[in-house]
């Protein structure tokens, strides 16, 4: 085998199921491979060789054993640093949980184990996932594979990239207001966030428990639903998880790739395009429309006034959620505690002084605007309009689907910015997730796929969003997309990408690395068709 | 600081409004929020998961049988049963809260717009109205160090033990309470215990104050008494206190007659009542403010998202209505009926904690009269020497039916039962047992009876004189005589009627 | 007028327990007062007759059984606390008085 981390995952499981190739060996070739391309990347915040070799070496026992395992059984994963791991360093990103050891497993930790899953890693990510680029992290950023000196997109900028690096085969996410489909997009990998409540949140560290939703990150749109149909399915720990079988997410998945999706009706979404829309963008999505109507999908365009508000609202809801969930970091029980250096070391004054020294920049910001926006006087004004707004968002969903199956639209505005660009504007930051964050207010599943690059030679991605529970209809249509689009550039998007690996070799320095992925020979690449 | 003013004054110049807030922690297996073991007592931290140490990730879920006891509560309360309700956080620090937020209810309560009826020691009847009852979690306990005598105050350092975090609460809160004069203290305390033995009677809380299962706070305010009664509703409320931490009934008593002595003082003085939290101090029988800094209360509740809202089918309540149990203030009227109690017993037994008692101890054989003479007799006086609960006597309504049995089969008189009783408070064993090891049984042998009769007849001749002379309830003095040369062993009735036998045969 | 000032932000920052230094105060006011600006449009988005929603997928009355699930051990729970004594949680004064 030349290149174990080549395959896809669907692929490794094939092989391991004919005994071509073991867990041990597919968990080596992806350590050695973060051996030699993290240092650049940076996607990891702790690797776990032995524990995974291990793991893989079980899974190996078990199939010669002949035990009945899951398909992907073997086959190695990456874990969001947001996943609490027993007895692994869980960190969220922050300085606050540097060295907590979690005492139990994250029920889809746990999924993933039993399904025998060799855990390579926890991926970085912005602190308590809050930001689109992971420069927020309390550990130093992850790079975009594609340019080294782009940011890989966030809070799952490390899950991403470490898929898109061919660092793990798959990994998970999540997702409060696009930090799976956002960091896949500018990746040029697949993500999805399952509908609220198809996969459990128990032991997801909590942002805004309403919005989160832990989702499969991969390469491709098999591999996705493969992984979601290991972590899907409900959880009694998890109230809000629900009571339903998992969607048949990868059968629709291998549909759609068979470009099974005929009479399908989608809708464009109106208000997400154009305007503030990168041309780039805007003209790989027109492609990926057409390659969808040639086969067969009705194609309308949809009008969601509402959505004009979900960016407000979900500034208000995220961080009124979050500055209550984070409450808890108080340095009482576990985590980082500081005591003043002046004054009475109090508990309040040693809570204050831990959490000033915790929690980074965007992390306060997000506490004091949610503890403003919940406080006496205001709660009417903002909290309660912005859960009205969802009320709005919802019912747009609703008249929507009176006319269309799924509705669609460029996953992010802009391919992945430079390192620090938007670090001191905030709001420009926020702007990232316009076109993701309806789906979260509303509970709804969406995916990214790769769509091609764009002028500037970097990834962008195309989303689709679909009714509550119809999880495996968005795996479809993806998928369909996801066939046309390989074969028209003739290979996955990523063999487009730079190799990071002559990167390393060659001690290139990050701003050198950016030129990747623009020499593609077809002359029908991922840029375009022929103008 | 102001004096505290003289009660009868206070009441003279003002009327308080009370509001009650009793917390009852619900007995059931396992926590409101996690499958941890509700138990009290277990050694520190051994009760504890990550749900109830606010580990990061942890996720509530709500306990089917605490919701169920809380719409029993409701249904006992005359309360409306929320269509909807919903669980809300209540966003504050503080180490014995394990997220720094608690999960409790806020806009829509389980339980609304109820009322119960409470008698106090002499009969008189007071309606409370309920304004609601919500479920929420109990924090975890501090323990002070360092300081006098695990106060707050002068602490070192506390230690947090987060057993009992996360146990079901279920909070009634009264609307106002007003009108009560000089005795809001007793309709304060005859409240709480009301809510006691209700709890009791669902069999949802142990309802023991002295471990904590069952608390009261109390608020209270004064305004201006209205020479015109009618006039009196009109005026607005004072400013409150709220007094927590008041963990006995006696002390609920005393801590709102404390505040009305203390607030009227403040008002004679000219001066304001703080609205504040204030400590309840048995010790001392004084309240202090609660905080050492002002900090507004702005707890930021918003509906909690992990857990969703309860909609209780009709048809489920209903089924939980016909569960309850007699309750309690309906039970009294029947026991009176059926036992035949006039007012004034039926309010001794009920007031003396006897009422369980006498009914166990009716139901293994004993007359109601004879059960409420022991319990309310005898073995109240020696609970009171004791400084115990009636209940917490070494004696049981079986041994009572049987010393009642054993009067009643004339085998021993009133006062060998006395001795019997304190046979079996010693732990002697049961009435028979004692009586068939002391041979403590009656003489009614007229031999026996005879020769002692003669000797006490010989010793007082001048009641001899007397008994002879017609003065028959002389006879007295001989029988006593007789009683005590048997050391209280002879039939006093047969005694009595040899020496009236012995002097009409003359 | 901003519509978050610098004394708003040190009042929010206390309510949070986070002792912010006075130059994080000047740069947040700053941009909280950005951002807030920006997110006001949903004041006027919704109208009365609107209601809220707190949970994106309505269900309802979902209970767990009253049965006891094992807990962690006291070295468990205890394990990443950053003080103990005794098989507790050691955290510092509550009030600010000298012992």
């Amino acid at each position: 085998m030349s290149d174990l981390t080549r395959l896809t995952a669907a692929e490794m499981a094939g092989l391991l199921a004919g005994g071509q190739v073991s867990s041990v060996e597919l968990t080596k070739a992806h350590l050695e491979r973060i051996d030699q391309v993290d240092p650049a990347v940076h996607a990891f915040l702790q690797t776990l060789p032995e524990v995974a070799l291990a793991e893989a070496a079980a899974a190996d026992q078990a199939r010669r054993d002949g035990e009945q395992l899951a398909e992907l059984a073997g086959v190695p994963v990456a874990v969001k640093d947001v996943l609490a791991t027993k007895g692994l360093r869980t960190t969220c990103g922050s300085r606050i949980l540097e060295n907590w050891i979690p005492a139990y497993d994250a029920t889809v930790v746990r999924k993933v184990r039993e399904a025998r899953l060799p855990v390579l890693g926890k991926t970085n990510m912005d602190e308590f996932a809050m930001g689109s680029s992971t420069e927020h992290s309390a550990y130093g950023p992850t790079h975009n594979p594609w340019d080294l000196e782009r940011v890989p997109g966030g809070s799952g900028g490390g899950s991403a990239a470490a898929v898109g690096a061919f660092e793990a085969p798959l990994a998970l996410g999540s997702d409060t207001g696009g930090s799976i489909r956002q960091p896949a997009a500018v990746t040029g990998t697949v993500g999805a966030k399952p509908t609220y409540g198809g996969v459990s949140r128990y032991g997801l560290v909590a942002m805004a428990s309403s919005l989160d939703q832990v989702g499969p990150v991969a390469r491709n749109v098999l591999d996705t639903a493969l992984l979601h149909e290991v972590i899907g399915g409900h959880d009694p720990m998890d109230q809000t998880s629900l009571n339903e079988p998992v969607p048949p997410v990868a059968e629709m998945a291998r549909r759609g790739l068979a470009g099974d999706v005929k009479g399908l009706r989608i809708g464009v979404v109106a208000e997400l395009g154009g305007r503030g829309y990168q041309q780039g963008v805007m003209d790989r999505f027109q492609e990926a429309l057409k390659l969808l109507a040639d086969l067969g999908v009705e194609i309308q365009e949809v009008s969601c006034p509402s959505f004009s508000y979900a960016l407000p609202a979900y500034y208000l809801i995220m961080p009124s959620e979050a500055s209550s969930n984070l409450a808890r970091f108080d340095a009482m029980r576990y985590g980082l505690r500081v005591t003043p250096a002046e004054g009475p070391a109090t508990v309040e004054a040693v809570m204050g002084a831990t959490r000033e020294a915790g929690f980074g920049p965007e992390v306060k910001r997000r506490i004091i605007l949610g503890t403003y926006a919940l406080s006496a006087g205001y709660y009417d004004a903002y909290y309660g309009s912005a859960q009205k707004v969802r009320t709005l968002i919802q019912r747009d969903f609703e008249s929507a689907w009176e006319n269309v199956d799924m509705l669609v639209s460029p996953t992010v505005p802009t391919t992945a910015f430079k390192l620090g660009e938007k670090l001191e504007d905030p709001l420009s930051m926020y702007l990232q997730d316009v076109a993701t964050i309806p789906a979260n207010l509303a509970g709804t599943p969406g995916i990214s796929v790769p769509s091609g690059l764009a002028e500037d030679g970097l990834p962008t991605g195309f989303q689709v969003v679909g009714p509550a529970r119809a999880d495996a209809y968005l795996y479809q249509l993806a998928g369909a997309l996801e066939a046309a689009l390989v074969d028209k550039w003739g290979g996955p998007l990523l063999d487009s990408a730079p190799d990071l690996v002559a990167l390393a070799a060659g001690g290139q320095t990050a701003g050198d690395a950016g030129s990747g992925g623009r020499g593609i020979g077809h002359q029908d690449g991922p840029t375009g068709g022929a103008k | 600081m102001s004096e505290l003013y003289d009660f009868e004054d206070a009441i003279a110049a003002f009327d308080p409004v009370m509001g009650l807030e009793v917390h009852v922690e619900l007995s059931t297996l396992t926590k409101m929020f996690c499958g941890c073991a509700n138990k009290f007592g277990a050694p520190p931290n051994s009760q504890v998961c990550p749900v109830c140490l606010g580990l990061p990730g942890a996720m509530p879920a709500v306990n089917h049988k605490a919701v169920e006891s809380a719409i029993r509560l409701g249904l006992a309360l005359n309360c409306q049963i929320a269509t909807r309700s919903t669980f809300a956080r209540k966003n504050y620090f503080y180490p014995d809260l394990a997220k720094d937020y608690q999960i409790s209810q806020y806009e829509d309560p389980i339980d609304y717009d109820g009322f119960i009826d409470v008698e106090l020691a002499d009969g008189a009847n007071f309606k409370i109205a309920i304004e609601r009852a919500h479920m929420e979690e109990d924090a975890a306990k501090n323990t002070h160090v360092g300081g006098e005598a695990g106060r707050i105050q002068g602490a070192a350092y506390t230690l947090v033990d987060y057993n009992r975090g996360g146990t079901p609460l279920v909070e009634i809160v009264t609307k106002p309470i007003e009108g009560t004069g000089a005795r809001a203290g007793e309709v304060a305390r005859a409240y709480v215990a009301a809510i006691r033995e209700l709890v009791v009677a669902l069999g949802i809380s142990d309802a023991r104050m002295e471990q904590g299962s069952l608390r009261a706070d109390v608020n209270l305010s004064l305004r201006p008494k209205t020479a015109d009664p009618a006039a009196q509703a009109a005026v607005p409320f004072g400013k409150r206190s709220e007094t927590k931490n008041v963990n006995s009934l006696r002390a609920i008593e005393r801590a709102v007659n404390y505040e009305i002595r203390r607030q009227a003082g403040l008002l004679s003085a000219g001066q304001l009542v703080v609205q504040e939290t204030r400590h309840w101090h048995e010790d001392t029988g004084s309240t202090s403010p609660g905080r050492s800094k002002e900090e507004a209360d702005d707890y930021r509740y918003f509906p909690e998202p992990d857990l969703l809202p309860i909609e209780p089918a009709r048809a489920w309540v209903e089924e939980l209505r016909a569960t309850l149990p007699e309750l309690p203030a309906k039970r009294r009227a029947r026991l009176q009926a059926e036992w035949g109690f006039t007012d004034r017993e039926m309010r001794a037994a009920v007031n003396g904690g006897a009422l369980d008692l006498i009914e166990a101890t009716v139901a293994a054989g004993a007359t109601p009269a004879g059960a409420r003479k022991w319990w309310l007799g005898e073995l109240s006086r020696v609970a009171n020497e004791r400084g115990l609960e009636l209940a917490a006597l070494p004696v049981t309504p079986q041994d009572i039916a049987q010393v009642e049995e054993l009067v009643g089969s004339g085998k021993i008189n009133d006062k060998l039962a006395r001795k019997v009783l304190e046979g079996v408070l010693a732990g002697e064993g049961s009435p028979e047992q004692i009586v068939a090891a002391q041979g403590l049984t009656v003489v009614s042998d007229d031999a026996a009876l005879g020769a002692a009769i003669d000797a006490a007849l010989a010793a007082q001749p001048d009641i001899a004189e007397k008994i002879r002379s017609g003065r028959v309830q002389a006879a007295g003095a001989i029988v006593g005589a007789v009683m005590k040369a048997t050391r209280g062993q002879a039939d006093a009735a047969r005694v009595r009627e040899l020496i009236l036998e012995r002097f009409s045969a003359d | 007028m901003p519509a978050i000032t610098r004394q708003e932000v040190a009042r929010l920052a206390e309510l949070a327990r986070i002792a912010l230094q006075p130059d994080e105060l000047d740069r947040m006011a700053g941009q909280l007062d950005t951002i807030v600006e920006a997110i006001r449009t949903v004041t006027e988005a919704a109208g009365g007759d609107v209601p809220a929603t707190s949970h994106p997928i309505a269900l309802v009355n979902i209970y767990r059984p009253d049965v006891v699930r094992p807990s962690l051990t006291v070295a468990q729970a205890l394990q990443s606390a950053p003080a103990e004594e005794d098989d507790q949680f050691k955290v510092p004064q509550i009030l600010g008085e000298e012992p």
